[in-house]
């Protein structure tokens, strides 16, 4: 089944919550909608499900127009981040629940309705526990049995908000493979919310990163970490430094030093780079220089903060284990991979600004994306 | 959830979770008028019936010396039982409220026996205890000492009915406080005293003002426990709800009404003082609702 | 009191708190004095009775009509407290609209009126010449003494029992709960009747049994508008201050003994009705 959300926005009162909306899901795909709280995420979730109704656009389920549908009509299976299972039910009663609330003439036979969710309970590796009481169970038994109970009714999409949310971290992987797994068996279309870009990049098809109401932009996951298209989302996933530039003579520019990156246009710029996307030179014309201000140990790296400019800019690099870099030691460095935004803010609103786009740019990256390598 | 704009979910939520418009209106109507009928009507009657023969047949009622009598009791009945159990309220809840024992459950259950109680057997009890057929009694009465159909047995009656209200209030509100506030008053050198009469009791004053209040509303307004252990001597054991009673039989009901209206108006003050302490202590009465 | 010395069993877990053994002392001397001494004070006079005697008071036909009156007046009230109860609370969790602060204040009227006052109120409302008593009349149903009667004044007294033990339960609701129910299909009378009103199961039944508890003690409301007929509206509190002024102590202590091992069995059920449901639903 696939999805398409269109011109979908959403008011609370006065506040927007969501604007004007698009998206397009393929039937069999996972989506993680990825975003800081206030972003909009959960909020387009509901939205799908109808358990919230917008207040302009539509979605189709396929060609089927489900804005006019109730909740109860649209056949969605949604997975609450707090399981939200009935206590007063059996984790067996709680599987059939939405089958056997169906009108008498499409209700299964009582055996039957058992019979389904058994195998359901075979299929989220709990057999054997169907008389249990959630209470009974663990937090991570408890979402395989949310979702068991949600894949009862033959979804036609699968929605998850924050399925992992309230889980130990080693019982969160763990889901998570097992949910990619359940995914590619049943080949349902998946729709997730998440606040975990690490849980986004590693179980989705595609991420869809939301701020303040907004689609940022929709990729794959290297698509999103290695093209990010605007500021915010080369901040909000993986780690980052930035450094505000001039674009001139081709290249950009710090201050009145060149830094031997090669840029297209001209004018105001913030330069983006990863701190572990970072060769450091010894000596150099035409590089970044800074004075170290502090390191710390990062797994297998050090991570240096370095002033640049004379202190007015901080940015973050990596440096292996055994560089001897001393505090108020001069450094400098060049980033192999970096990225370019026009400075007109930071905000989605720059992405149609200048400099002009080279011509081996992607369709996302509204500016040039240079790998030395 | 945490992205859901800054408004209350049950206003945003639409339809999929709430009733329909008309569905809601008539579990609105539905519950008023039960309300009305069955708690409001009762409460308008007696005022109604109090000043059926006007405001001066009202006072009238108020002012004779019997009425004066009953309300004068009433009054004495409540000054003793009200801080006997205050005082008894503080200290089981900073037993059961600030330490860990075993029995406490059991301890709590044994509190909360009054509650299941009938009155009259509150009152039967005593009877029994104090009354001609006991040893208790002749022998306190061969010293002077009247306790049943006396103010004494009246106290004894009233203190047992309003036992827990206090404590009851008091223990849920203490446990949920924990002992950290006490802890780190003593760690800075304050006595246990000191500790409680700077920490502990500021914390709690609220429930305990809600407690007192209940409890006062019915010391004064008990009525079959201490029907039995009063005799109903007029101007000497009647309470104010004896008083009505006796009035009532005597079919002087704008009287008994009169009477009935001030204990209502009691009522209503505790009614309003109690909500007044919820609104605005929202949070830290939060551990102690109805009982 | 300080803790036992022994390794394994301790009384209670060490604190730096002050006045541990002051205060359970004084907890316990004036919980013996006051209730405990005065209640096994009847245990023992009704057991001096001898089991025949006590068997033929139980037995006397009016003891046994007016505890049939005080239990089926009480459990037929707290039916009613229960249906209705439930709304009230419904309405007051989940509705907004104005004067709901005021309803939810009156609803502990029943709490501060003193009962001879909601008696007498009562009874002049639901008299044959009341308000509402002479409406009932003209159709030919009498409220006022007779049964109807106690069963109102019961309702009135065992409301707020019933509405203040489901109504915290009521706002601790996860609303996700009925989403989840309305996302499998289920339409709001489904997740109603299969969702809501289970979950709320354990709370009204200990409201119920409140409410009822209370309802076969009850003396002061009931007696005003009961009419007070033996076998027919004579109330088993009623009957205990009959035997009491008739001086037949022993009567009286026997049927009061019998009232308290049944309102102590109710204690042990509403206990066990807790009891149960948190271990079944707790944390779940």
């Amino acid at each position: 089944m696939e999805l398409s959300i269109r011109n979908v926005r959403k008011d609370f009162g006065a506040t927007p919550a969501l604007h004007e909306v698009s998206l397009d899901i393929r039937s069999g795909e996972l989506i993680a909608l990825l975003g800081p709280s206030g972003s909009g995420k959960t909020t387009l979730l509901r939205l799908i499900a109808g358990l919230e109704a917008p207040s302009a656009g539509t979605v189709f389920f396929g060609e089927d127009d489900a804005s006019r549908r109730s909740v109860q009509e649209r056949q969605v299976g949604f997975v609450f981040q707090h399981y939200a299972l009935f206590r007063h039910m059996t984790v067996l009663e709680n599987i059939g629940f939405g089958l056997s609330v169906r009108p008498r003439a499409q209700r299964p036979a009582r055996a039957e309705i058992r019979r389904r969710a058994e195998e359901l309970l075979d299929l989220v590796q709990l057999s054997g526990l169907g008389q249990r009481y959630p209470a009974q169970l663990s937090g991570g038994q408890r979402q395989r049995v949310a979702l068991a109970r949600a894949l009862a009714i033959e979804p036609r999409v699968l929605l998850l908000d924050e399925p992992f949310g309230a889980l130990d971290a080693q019982v969160r992987k763990d889901l998570r493979r097992w949910l990619r797994e359940i995914h590619d068996r049943t080949g349902h279309t998946t729709v997730f919310v998440t606040h975990d870009q690490e849980e986004a990049l590693e179980l989705a098809d595609r991420v869809v990163v939301m701020s303040q109401g907004r689609i940022e932009q929709v990729g794959t996951p290297d698509e999103v970490y290695d093209r990010p298209a605007v500021p915010f989302v080369h901040r909000f996933i993986g780690e980052s430094s930035q450094v505000p530039v001039r674009i001139a003579d081709g290249q950009l520019w710090l201050d009145d030093r060149a830094l031997g990156l090669p840029a297209s246009g001209s004018g105001e710029a913030v330069l983006f780079f990863r701190p572990h996307q970072v060769e450091v030179l010894s000596g150099c014309g035409g590089c970044l220089a800074g004075t170290v201000t502090g390191s710390r140990r990062l797994a297998g790296t050090r991570r240096l903060e370095l002033e640049l400019g004379g202190g007015r800019h901080r940015v973050e690099i990596d440096v292996p284990i055994e560089h001897p870099a001393a505090t108020r030691s001069q450094i400098s460095f060049r980033p192999r991979t970096w990225r370019v935004y026009p400075a007109a803010g930071d905000g989605s609103a720059a992405t149609a600004a200048t400099p002009a786009p080279e011509p081996e740019q992607t369709a996302i990256a509204p500016l040039a994306l240079y790998s030395i390598r | 959830m945490a992205d859901v704009a800054p408004f209350p979910r049950r206003l945003t939520r639409a339809s999929a979770t709430s009733e329909s418009p008309l569905a809601r209106a008539l579990l609105i109507a539905l519950a008023l008028a039960f309300l009305s009928v069955v708690l409001l009507l009762p409460l308008l009657a007696v005022f109604s019936e109090a000043l059926r023969n006007g405001v001066a047949a009202w006072a009238a009622a108020l002012i004779e010396p019997d009425a004066l009598a009953a309300v004068r009791l009433t009054l004495i009945v409540a000054a003793f039982a009200v801080p006997l159990n205050l005082v008894f309220g503080v200290v089981a809840a900073w037993a059961i409220g600030k330490f860990e024992f075993k029995g406490k459950a059991f301890l709590i259950t044994l509190i909360d026996l009054p509650f299941s109680v009938s009155p009259v057997i509150s009152g039967l009890v005593y009877v029994l205890l104090f009354g001609s057929g006991s040893l208790l009694g002749p022998f306190l009465k061969s010293h002077g000492i009247e306790v049943l159909f006396a103010v004494p047995g009246i106290v004894l009656a009233t203190v047992f009915v309003t036992f827990p209200f206090v404590a009851r209030e008091l223990i849920p509100l203490m446990q949920e406080q924990g002992t950290a506030d006490e802890e780190a008053a003593l760690s800075l050198g304050a006595s246990g005293w000191q500790t409680f009469w700077h920490v502990t009791l500021p914390n709690i004053r609220w429930g305990l003002l809600y407690g007192v209040l209940l409890c006062n509303a019915r010391a004064m307004g008990e009525f079959g426990a201490v029907s039995v252990v009063s005799g109903h001597i007029r101007g000497l054991t009647n309470t104010m709800p004896l008083h009505i009673e006796i009035l009532y039989n005597e079919y002087n009901f704008a009287a008994a009404f009169a009477v009935a209206s001030l204990l209502a108006a009691l009522a209503l003050v505790t009614l309003v003082l109690k909500t007044a302490i919820e609104l605005r202590y929202a949070g830290q009465m939060a551990a102690v609702r109805g009982h | 009191m300080t803790a036992v010395a022994s390794s394994g069993w301790r009384f209670r877990q060490p604190s730096v708190l002050p006045g541990f053994g002051l205060t359970l002392g004084y907890t316990v001397a004036y919980l013996t004095l006051i209730i405990l001494i005065p209640l096994a004070g009847l245990a023992w006079r009704s057991a001096g009775l001898g089991l025949d005697e006590f068997l033929r008071i139980a037995g006397d036909p009016r003891t046994l009509g007016a505890l049939r009156v005080s239990f089926g007046a009480a459990f037929v009230a707290a039916l009613v407290n229960l249906v209705f109860g439930l709304v009230v609370a419904w309405v007051l969790v989940r509705y907004r609209f104005p004067g709901r602060r005021i309803i939810d204040a009156v609803v502990d009227l029943p709490f501060a009126l003193p009962t001879a006052v909601a008696g007498i109120a009562l009874t002049a409302i639901y008299a044959p010449n009341g308000p509402l008593g002479s409406w009932f009349a003209g159709h030919g149903i009498r409220i006022a003494y007779a049964f109807p009667g106690i069963v109102i004044a019961l309702v009135f007294i065992g409301l707020p029992f019933v509405v203040r033990t489901v109504q915290p339960v009521m706002e601790d609701l996860d609303r996700e709960v009925e989403e989840a129910a309305a996302t499998l299909g289920a339409g709001r009378f489904a997740t109603v009747f299969r969702v809501l009103l289970p979950a709320l199961m354990p709370a009204s039944l200990t409201g119920f049994a409140l409410a009822f508890a209370r309802g076969v003690g009850e003396y002061g409301s009931v007696i005003f508008i009961a009419g007070n007929i033996p076998f027919v509206t004579e109330i088993a509190p009623l009957l205990i201050v009959i035997r009491l002024e008739e001086f037949n102590y022993s009567a009286a202590t026997a049927i009061g003994a019998l009232m308290l091992m049944i309102s102590f069995a109710m204690l042990l059920v509403i206990n066990l009705i807790q009891a149960w449901s948190r271990r079944r639903y707790s944390n779940g």
